[in-house]
């Protein structure tokens, strides 16, 4: 497990990270998400014993990354942003030597490569050098190659940055595989859907803070507590105006730009509360063409909590 | 003692190796080095047996001097530029990051890198040797002299080599690293040179009045740190009998050569290994909350 607390990194007069507080628990999959140059991978390299923070404290599997870092080391499986290979090795004399850089014994080294190779689909690339690999195989490689001490906790930033849209849903595969073996992972990425879908929690940050986190359902509800209803009527929209007004849920109307007939109701009463309302405007006579709860997703969030950045 | 000799027998040491001995230009490069030499030993050894008394033991020795100071110069002039890329090579092609997170130890991965730059240079020096053994036929060299000399090479090799790894330790950029390493390695050939000279001048003239004999130091350090002044005094012994005796100073110039690289050598390395990963220092420590 991670616990980080009042994480604090900073470059001169740059924060690069303010006061972070996060726990992630054994075999949870954490997503981090926020825009470039957030923070993330000042957060990832502080965990993978790269850089020292300025103030506070992170531990991993109870190790001090800052007292302990050798034992952080064994426990983490570090994938980053950036990365580059040593061109004139074969695939399998990569994870090999990265396997004897972590002092796994010869004979277990054997054993693991070929299940590695399996799992992130390279099996038939073993005897290639790894310089004549695609982006997508060189990141998977990257990825065995942070399994191959079989680590509790992986620390990946931007495994699926710059792949195609299949090498991706590869990536994902691989993700789901490592997340049934139980490992914990944090994960960064500055696209959102991407990380929704195969994570059990999510943190957003930007400008070094944490602005937001959670499982996903609680980060959907706590960001999206009001909900914008779309209402379209044939004639009399003043009435119609009126009406929504009277409502206490109901938190400001908007008249559309263009479509004068349309309005916006900024509500944010319980979906039973929302099927009372649309009953009587009904009862009223209030000439409803269109009810409709506009549809935010994950992404639009993001757009939105960010944008202040911007 | 395991600790020790996964010092020296380690994945970072067998990779790097692997690495530099897999291309076949290695192989090329030392094929064109030993021509070259074996070529000047033929043409020398013709060129002398043709006139005169033909080629004598005195000859003999000529061509072993002047071999070894051309190594010196091959040596001072490649070292900088195999090592000054060992680290900051890394961070270019961003594997470093990936090594660090790895369970090896700073000392191993920083003299790993070291030895395997050397290792390339070593085999040039070791495949020479037979060219050595031409000079042997016909006398005029002792073993011993032979291997002095090597051991000077290799001195030599191993200081400007750390020099080399620290700069690329301590500057982000090969490019400015291998610069720095080879104004360096300039100093030591060259601006030691200039330095006994210019000292050796003060000294004289202080010399007219009773001198202190911190001042005879001086010159005498900046004589003994010059490889080539001391490659020079191992084939004349007592060729700086009467440079040593003006600075009143009755050491033998080779323990300070020898003392002075490797003191440099140590630290170089010693700074190299500190500096290779951050220095994990956090300002709060408190307590792991359970």
């Amino acid at each position: 497990m991670i616990e980080i607390t009042n994480l604090t990194k900073r470059y001169g007069s740059f924060t690069a990270l303010n006061d972070l507080n996060l726990t992630i628990e054994k075999g949870t999959v954490f997503g981090f998400v926020g825009p470039n140059g957030a923070g993330k991978s000042t957060t990832f390299s502080i965990l993978a014993t790269l850089l020292a923070p300025t103030s506070g404290t992170a531990y991993v599997n109870g190790y001090d990354v800052t007292k302990s870092p050798n034992e952080v080391r064994k426990h983490i499986g570090y994938m980053p942003d950036f990365f580059g290979v040593y061109d004139q090795f074969k695939v399998h004399e990569y994870l090999d030597f990265y396997g004897a850089s972590y002092g796994v014994p010869s004979k277990e080294r054997k054993a693991i490569i070929p299940q590695l190779l399996e799992l992130v689909n390279l099996t038939d690339k073993r005897d290639a050098y790894v310089d004549y690999l695609s982006r997508g195989m060189k990141q998977r490689l990257c990825l065995a190659r942070s399994l191959i001490h079989d680590p509790e906790v992986l620390i990946l930033d931007e495994p699926a940055s710059g792949l195609d849209p299949r090498a991706r849903v590869e990536m994902r595969g691989i993700l789901q595989e490592l997340k049934n073996m139980e490992k914990t992972i944090l994960i960064s990425s500055h696209i959102l859907p991407e990380l929704s879908e195969m994570c059990d929690y999510l943190g957003v940050i930007e400008h070094g803070n944490l602005i937001a986190s959670g499982n996903v359902n609680h980060i959907e509800n706590q960001l999206q507590a009001q909900k914008v209803l779309q209402v379209s009527v044939k004639n009399d929209v003043e009435q119609a105006v009126s009406f929504f007004e009277d409502d206490p849920n109901v938190q400001q109307i908007d008249r559309d730009k263009k479509d004068e007939l349309l309005i916006h109701v900024s509500y944010d009463g319980s979906d039973d509360e929302q099927i009372e309302l649309l009953k009587k405007a009904v009862t009223q006579g209030i000439p409803i063409l269109s009810f409709t709860q506009k549809q935010s997703n994950l992404e639009d969030i993001f757009m939105e909590i960010t944008k202040g950045g911007e | 003692m395991n600790k020790l000799s996964s010092l020296f027998i380690n994945p970072v040491l067998n990779k790097e190796i692997k690495l530099r001995f897999r291309s076949f230009k290695s192989f090329l490069g030392i094929l064109f080095y030993l021509a070259v030499c074996a070529a000047v030993c033929l043409a020398f050894i013709w060129i002398e047996g043709h006139n005169r008394n033909g080629f004598t033991a005195n000859d003999s020795r000529t061509l072993f001097m002047l071999l070894s100071i051309g190594q010196m110069g091959l040596i001072a002039f490649i070292t900088p530029g195999l090592t000054a890329g060992a680290i900051s090579g890394e961070r270019e092609r961003q594997t470093l990051n990936i090594l660090l997170t790895t369970q090896q130890s700073s000392m191993s991965i920083v003299i790993s890198k070291l030895f395997s730059s050397l290792a390339f240079l070593v085999l040039m020096l070791v495949a020479s040797l037979p060219l050595y053994s031409l000079v042997f036929l016909y006398g005029g060299v002792s073993p011993k002299m032979v291997l002095i000399t090597f051991g000077l090479h290799l001195l030599t090799m191993l200081m400007i080599g750390s020099l080399g790894v620290m700069f690329s330790t301590i500057i982000r950029k090969t490019m400015v690293a291998t610069i720095t390493t080879y104004g360096v390695m300039l100093f030591f050939v060259v601006g030691t040179g200039f330095l006994y000279i210019f000292l050796g001048e003060i000294m004289y003239n202080l010399n007219q009045n009773p001198a202190s004999t911190n001042q005879r130091w001086l010159p005498y350090i900046s004589l003994m740190l010059n490889p080539g002044i001391v490659l020079f005094n191992s084939f004349e012994a007592g060729g700086l009998d009467y440079a040593l005796q003006r600075m009143g100073i009755t050491w033998p110039i080779w323990k300070g050569f020898t003392l002075s690289y490797i003191g440099i050598s140590i630290f170089a390395l010693f700074v190299s290994i500190m500096r290779l990963r951050p220095r994990m220092r956090s300002k709060k420590v408190k307590k792991k909350a359970s």
